[in-house]
């Protein structure tokens, strides 16, 4: 028997709002963080989901100031040096180091597809803060981590991985628990990319539907505490509200190409059937499918084909990119955690600018908030480098 | 119990498997290197030419181990210190002035380093397991500690596992076939 691993506490850091909650009411009421906005010199603007910086700076130094004089304040070196990504990663890690132990047995895992990227621009040699391990640690210096810390760097499906990689060493005994934190930040460097790949769209992104015209990047950060010692109630659970269990995991390749999506789905399908045969979830009993939803016509379509070919058509499903563009690394964890907060609500968000049918297999987009009682959620994603994943989690 | 087998070593412009020398050149680059070993080694797949050198790393290494058995059930977990920066450097480049701003999709493609276990999965037909981990050196406990899971969950029967490093023209590849 394997040891069962739950996620019991998260948080998140996003243009919405730099909680869960204000995040949650601002969905409710349909409000995005996508809004137009001017990156990059002599180019047009565009929509993107952006975190004001002021309000990001503000923040940061009212928890910096108030972390000199808390517990926190022994681990926080002398440092006072971060980029903005990294305050945006301290800033979703805070409340969760605030609520939970950190020992010897306890992982840190980080999520990221470009981490500190635009540390690079004009440099004539690599700045140590570019690499991944360099950023992870830092992170993990600030808040005291024991262990050495794990990224993940696994295109658009980090997200879902840091999850995944949490599970799993966790139940290979090496560790008791884990932080897990995913985050990319809006650069030049990812910017420029798509748009060379002409695949940033000219209005605020419109998943699934007919009139879509491409993709909107996002940034933000999400974290969540996961871990086995649920049963125990321990002292590090102590302060628990919730807890969800996961189930099932997979992250399977496409085989098929580098930058395009496969078109007959078949690494997500076989990503969703692997994580659904692990959770021993069936199709009828999934109640909500917290979807990739990118608002490119290849992506969308395949997975339509996917969700088809798992016999999940008729399963309530949204994109959270019409809300906060595709956040890259962070996605998969921050929408994980936006679906946890629908099952405990019991409400499901809508597909944010869906109206019109635009993939060629029927699909239950939602097209309005919604009651509805969530136990069994599947959270999906699918990047370049023909990665999928999907995981499968279960309201206890 | 798992079972290594199966070892590939590449470093200073050679190519080692199972303790044996498969290739060697006085190539200075690397990228001259791997042209070489590409050639030498006939193995016969255009599309290496349009990688990036992490992947023509990875891609070298995999060949070696992967040969032409079926692999429909070997999952890949690969790690490095760099993660794609060489490429990344090299795009950066290209974006860096506003009078000479040439960003080209068929170089930012490959600033993901996950990218080489595509590459790895399309030539053998991987429709299987990736992960891609960045780590500051190589911790063999840890990516067996995480093969080993894929193994005991019937996900995969093999994995691919190993380290892929690469940045500029200090590289090594130490990759290695897991089975139960």
């Amino acid at each position: 028997m394997r040891k069962e691993v739950y996620i019991t506490d998260y948080n998140c850091v996003t243009p919405l709002g730099f909680d869960v909650a204000s995040n949650w009411n601002d969905l409710l009421q349909g409000k995005s963080g996508v809004t137009k906005h001017k990156v990059i010199e002599n180019q047009d603007a565009f929509y993107a989901s952006i975190i004001d910086s002021g309000k990001l700076e503000e923040e940061f130094n009212r928890f910096f100031d108030s972390a000199q004089k808390s517990k926190i304040r022994r681990l926080a070196n002398d440092n006072t040096n971060f980029t903005r990504l990294e305050k945006m990663f301290l800033l979703s890690l805070k409340p969760l180091v605030e609520r939970h132990n950190i020992t010897d047995e306890t992982a840190f895992i980080l999520s990221t597809t470009k981490g500190n990227i635009s540390l690079l621009k004009n440099q004539a040699t690599l700045p140590e803060g570019v690499y991944l391990s360099s950023l992870a640690q830092k992170i993990a210096d600030f808040f005291g981590f024991k262990t050495k810390p794990i990224v993940v760097s696994n295109a658009c499906v980090s997200g879902i991985m840091a999850i995944a990689v949490a599970k799993n060493m966790i139940q290979a005994g090496r560790y008791k628990d884990a932080f897990v934190v995913a985050g990319d930040e809006i650069s030049e460097f990812v910017i420029s990319g798509f748009n060379s790949f002409q695949a940033i769209g000219s209005e605020p992104c419109k998943p699934y539907d007919k009139n879509r015209s491409g993709i909107n990047i996002g940034e933000a950060t999400a974290a969540g505490f996961i871990t086995s010692h649920c049963e125990e109630r321990s002292e590090a659970i102590s302060n628990e509200k919730f807890s969800f269990k996961i189930l099932g995991d997979s992250a399977i390749n496409d085989a098929n190409h580098i930058s395009g999506p496969s078109r007959t789905g078949d690494g997500l399908y076989a990503s969703i059937k692997n994580a659904m045969t692990e959770a021993n979830v069936s199709a009828e009993q999934i109640n909500f499918i917290s979807a990739h939803g990118t608002a490119t016509i290849y992506n969308d379509e395949m997975e339509a084909i996917a969700f088809n070919r798992m016999e999940l058509q008729n399963v309530p499903l949204n994109s959270m990119k019409g809300f906060y563009g595709h956040c890259l690394g962070a996605s998969g964890l921050l929408e994980s955690i936006i679906s946890m907060e629908s099952a405990l609500h019991n409400n499901l968000i809508s597909s944010k600018n869906f109206e019109e049918m635009g993939v060629s297999q029927p699909l239950n987009i939602l097209k309005e908030n919604q009651p509805a009682i969530i136990k069994y959620i599947l959270k999906t994603a699918s990047g370049f480098g023909g990665c999928n994943a999907a995981i499968v989690l279960e309201k206890c | 119990m798992m079972k290594k087998t199966d070892i590939c070593t590449i470093e200073n412009s050679k190519i080692t498997v199972n303790e044996q020398v498969i290739f060697e050149s006085q190539a200075e680059f690397f990228s001259e290197f791997a042209k070489e070993a590409y050639k030498s080694l006939a193995l016969n797949y255009p599309k290496f030419h349009k990688m990036d050198n992490l992947s023509k790393l990875a891609f070298l290494a995999s060949e070696m181990i992967l040969k032409d058995e079926d692999h429909s059930k070997t999952a890949i977990v690969l790690a490095n210190r760099s993660s794609s920066l060489d490429t990344d450097f090299k795009y950066q480049e290209s974006i860096n002035s506003q009078d000479n701003f040439f960003p080209s999709p068929a170089v930012f493609v490959y600033t993901l380093p996950n990218i080489c276990v595509g590459e790895i999965s399309i030539r053998h037909k991987m429709q299987t397991e990736n992960a891609f981990f960045v780590l500051d050196e190589f911790d063999e406990k840890f990516l067996n500690d995480y093969s080993e899971q894929i193994l005991q969950s019937g996900k995969a029967e093999k994995v691919l596992c190993g380290w892929v490093e690469l940045y500029q023209e200090s590289y090594k590849a130490f990759v290695y076939l897991l089975t139960n």
